[in-house]
């Protein structure tokens, strides 16, 4: 039983979310670009050793002090002021507006999922599409909320661009009619392990696109050289902090996806665990992802090194979403024995 | 992430020390590199690597006919990539060796790990460093009181910021808090090796067995009713519970509604109803599975895996006498049920000639271009499409799948004139008559078959529980912070001032510790005024 004006209405919301976030990103465009000049300015200008404030929480810092080894012993470094007074007006007026699109474009998202979801019946996961709709929903709200704690504009683009890219996708290689479900898939475990692993993606997902963005800046070292958009950016210390935060909430959330999924797959398939490929990348992610908070504390190996760690595991993830749900031959099909 | 005034943390790697010379040494050295955390990331790597084979190549636990077709077609890579396991990669020796050394080196790490925090968690924090302004995060303000009373209100803060408290002498309180961050890390990693215990025991006493049931049929749970059975090494097959079960009823739904890419011709439901007996002679109770409600049988649980169609077929000898009449399963290979099957005449005809027949059953027929072949799951249109051999069905006695015939003792029979091999297309009813006298075929109707497996895991218990206290112990040891804060009070310039200086030790990268400290002199602060 399906009601067509509800997934019309689904679709259109979903348009409606690219739309918007479309702007949303070039916002957030312009408010990088406006930020250029005053930080380079700031390098320029400011003390060597300007860093991060850690009372306020500010992240926007003048870029160009690097941080120096050793510096890690957490220097209760000079809060500067007001850092925002630094950024154009132009840049902030830009910053804004993005942030209210992307907060508009998220709830759009949610909007066109739920309404998906009515139209159906039943919990809106249930095909690639409505899974990549559902991972940019909750990597869009990852970093709304992250944003709440502190000033994350400099990510925007970088989050909402990617975002974009995979709704692009979800609607137009993998769009799917809205319809009911398999039988294996009707379940609550459904709900469960699914929602709970695209959530835990969502976060991986940002958590990467920090790490990278680590990686990039630490590569190219503080003083400047690569592409000059990474001098808008914080420090590296502080980028690779961020990505950790991220990765640390997303991994226990990963955890529990393995284990509802084993509990469902008890039921549906009489065995908690086959080592379908889905399941095998399952424990791929679950694995390397655990190496990475190992190489975050092993001696000898470096923080970048260990970034590379989480890095190959987010590159897990889009081979379990676009490889393995699409080629491989797994136990998604109940036409026989 | 150590507190680096703990001597001999061990959670850090020792320096490479140098072997002494001698077996014990070496033993030592190998022991020491084995249950070093570099050495487990690099298992941990290892195991993640390891594991990308079984996704790639097919296997044999999860799809024999696959992995023998696949060997089959490469005929170098196929034969040695078998002999190296990659067919069965999950119980190949070298997967084996990966996790095992894994667990060798986690009980190593982990059981030395648990003695240091036993005792450290029953010991008091270590004394304040001589200089509180040389750590990472340190404040320091001066209150109204003497030292001794503004002392006894420090410790009441900490406490009340749950630190346990200490002092080593007049002037300082040395305070720690987050212990239970190591406590969820090792309560993790104990788990881990729950988790294999678990599985380990499940797959030594654990068994599944699958039998293809047609409605109206029964099945009693012994060994030799199953289709297939594959008990774990410590199972009888004798000492299964004695339970039956009849299918009386099979419901199938697919979606027609939507027509889709995809969609249409989806399975949407599949419902077994069966009548249940724990025991010979016991109550009939009306019970139903469901492809995600299995039913409990009491020494085993019965899932619906599979469906299909099972043609009620029955072959008569030119004298009328009925030689074979069953209710006979075809296999589906599509999503559209074009299904694949054989009927086996074992009695000999009168040449002393066995009879067998080989084809499809389509539940909605077509026959076009490409073949008979099936356009939708249900039986809309249903009919055989057979092509007969006679001859031996069973040469040198070899076993063979029911689903197919061997035709390596038969020849295929020829249509009446002779000029073309036989084709038989039968729908519900219709009888075929055989060339040379051979008697007749009857498509007698058809019903639908459920693909029943009973599966006993003894261990998903432990493994369960083990998997959720890991569960548990992960979020401590990632949410709960180790911190360690030192507080020294000297009596201020002015008379009946005090100065307090506040330090803290975290790990290097804890962001929160300044926050810490302020709140530590906020509650300080209260308790002065
Ligand atoms: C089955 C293999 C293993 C898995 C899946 C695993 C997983 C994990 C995970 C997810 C963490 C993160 C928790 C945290 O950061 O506090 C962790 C931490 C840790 N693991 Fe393992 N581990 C395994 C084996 C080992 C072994 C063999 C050792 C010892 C050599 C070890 C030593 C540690 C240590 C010391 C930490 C603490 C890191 C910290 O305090 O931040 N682990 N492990």
């Amino acid at each position: 039983m399906t009601h067509e004006n509800l997934a019309t209405y689904a679709n259109l919301s979903l348009y409606s979310a690219m739309a918007v976030l479309t702007l949303s990103m070039l916002g957030y465009a312009g408010y990088l670009a406006g930020l250029l000049p005053s930080r380079d300015a700031a390098g320029e200008s400011s003390d060597e050793n300007a860093t991060v404030t850690a009372g306020d929480r500010e992240l926007v810092a003048a870029a160009g002090g690097g941080s120096a080894p050793g510096s890690s012993v957490a220097e209760r470094s000079t809060p500067s002021a007001a850092p925002d007074a630094e950024v154009p007006l132009r840049a902030r007026k830009a910053g804004g507006i993005a942030q209210t699109l992307a907060l508009l474009g998220t709830v759009l998202l949610f909007a066109s999922a739920a309404l998906r979801g009515a139209s159906v019946e039943r919990w809106p996961l249930g095909n690639m599409f409505e899974f990549g709709v559902a991972a940019a929903l909750f990597t869009m709200v990852v970093f709304v909320v992250s944003g709440l704690r502190r000033d994350l504009r400099w990510l925007g683009v970088f989050v909402v661009a990617p975002v974009l890219i995979l709704l692009g996708l979800a609607n137009t290689v993998w769009y799917t009619e809205a319809a009911e479900l398999m039988p294996s898939l009707k379940s609550v475990w459904l709900i469960i392990h699914v929602t709970v692993a695209t959530i835990s993606v969502g976060l991986f997902a940002v958590g990467f696109v920090i790490a990278a963005l680590y990686l990039a800046k630490d590569h190219f070292g503080t003083g400047g050289g690569g592409p000059r958009v990474l001098r808008a950016l914080p420090e590296p210390r502080v980028l690779e902090r961020l990505a950790y935060g991220l990765h640390i909430i997303a991994f226990p959330l990963w955890t529990f996806t393995v284990i509802a999924g084993a509990i469902w797959a008890r039921q549906a398939w009489g065995s908690y665990w086959n080592w379908d490929p889905k399941e095998v990348w399952t424990f791929i992610i679950w694995v390397v992802y655990a190496a990475y908070l190992h190489a975050r504390v092993t001696r000898g190996w470096r923080r970048q090194a260990a970034t590379w760690v989480a890095v190959a595991g987010f590159a897990c993830i889009i081979i379990n979403y676009a490889v393995v749900n699409v080629y491989f031959v797994g136990q998604h099909s109940y036409s026989g024995l | 992430m150590s507190l680096s005034t703990q001597p001999n943390d061990p959670r850090r790697d020792d320096d490479i020390t140098q072997p002494t010379l001698g077996a014990l040494g070496m033993l030592r050295f190998a022991w020491r590199q084995l249950t070093s955390m570099r050495t487990a990331l690099f298992l941990l790597l290892l195991l993640a690597v390891a594991a990308l084979p079984g996704s790639i190549f097919p296997q044999r636990s999860i799809n024999v006919v696959r992995t023998t077709e696949w060997i089959a077609q490469h005929e170098t890579a196929g034969p040695i990539l078998d002999r190296l396991g990659f067919f069965e990669v999950y119980a190949s020796p070298w997967f084996a060796a990966i996790y095992l050394l894994l667990f060798v080196s986690l009980v190593g790490c982990v059981l030395p790990r648990s003695k240091v925090h036993w005792k450290a968690m029953r010991s008091q924090p270590p004394r304040a460093p001589k200089r509180l302004e040389r750590l990472a995060a340190h404040e320091s303000v001066t209150l109204d009181g003497s030292p001794e009373e503004v002392l006894e209100d420090v410790r009441g803060a900490l406490r009340s910021g749950r630190f346990r408290t200490h002092s080593h002498d007049d002037t300082t309180v040395s305070a720690e808090k987050g212990y239970l961050k190591e406590t969820g890390n090792l309560l993790f990693h104990l788990s881990l090796i729950g988790v294999i215990l678990g599985v380990a025991f499940g797959h030594l006493f654990g068994w599944k067995g699958d039998v293809i049931l047609p409605v109206g049929q029964t099945f009693a749970n012994t060994a030799a009713r199953f289709d297939t059975l594959s008990p774990g090494p410590l199972v009888d097959p004798a000492d299964f519970t004695p339970f039956t079960m009849k299918l009386t009823r099979f419901d199938a739904q697919f979606e027609r509604d939507v027509k889709g890419k995809g969609q249409f011709g989806s399975p949407r439901d599949f419902t077994a109803y069966v009548d249940f007996q724990k025991a010979p002679g016991a109550k009939v109770e009306k019970k139903v599975i469901r492809v995600n409600g299995p039913l409990e049988t009491g020494g085993g649980t019965a899932f619906l895996l599979g469906n299909g169609y099972a043609p009620h077929i029955t072959v008569k000898d030119a004298q009328g006498n009925v030689t074979y009449s069953d209710a006979t399963p075809f296999l589906a290979q599509d999503n559209n049920y074009t299904s694949v099957g054989a009927v086996k005449v074992a009695g000999a005809g009168p040449a002393g000639k066995q009879l067998g027949f080989a084809g499809l059953f389509l539940p909605t027929a077509v026959l076009d271009k490409q073949g008979p072949h099936s356009i939708f799951p249900d039986a809309l249109e249903p009919a055989l499409a057979l092509s007969a051999f006679e001859g031996t069905l069973f040469p040198g006695g070899r076993p063979q799948s029911v689903y197919s015939l061997d035709t390596s003792g038969m020849t295929q029979l020829k249509n009446k004139e002779g000029t073309d091999l036989l084709r038989i297309w039968l729908t519900p009813g219709q009888t075929y008559t055989l060339p040379g006298g051979q008697g007749t075929i009857t498509f007698d109707g058809v019903e639908r078959f459920a693909g029943i497996s009973i599966r006993n895991d003894p261990g998903k218990e432990l493994t369960l529980v083990s998997a959720l206290a890991a569960l548990l112990g992960l979020i401590l040891s990632l949410t709960i912070r180790r911190r360690r804060v030192f507080v020294r009070v000297a009596p201020a310039e002015q008379q009946g001032r005090t100065v307090v200086s506040v330090g803290g030790l975290a790990k290097d990268d804890d962001e929160g510790m300044d926050e810490l400290l302020d709140d530590v002199l906020t509650r300080l602060k209260e308790r002065r005024t």
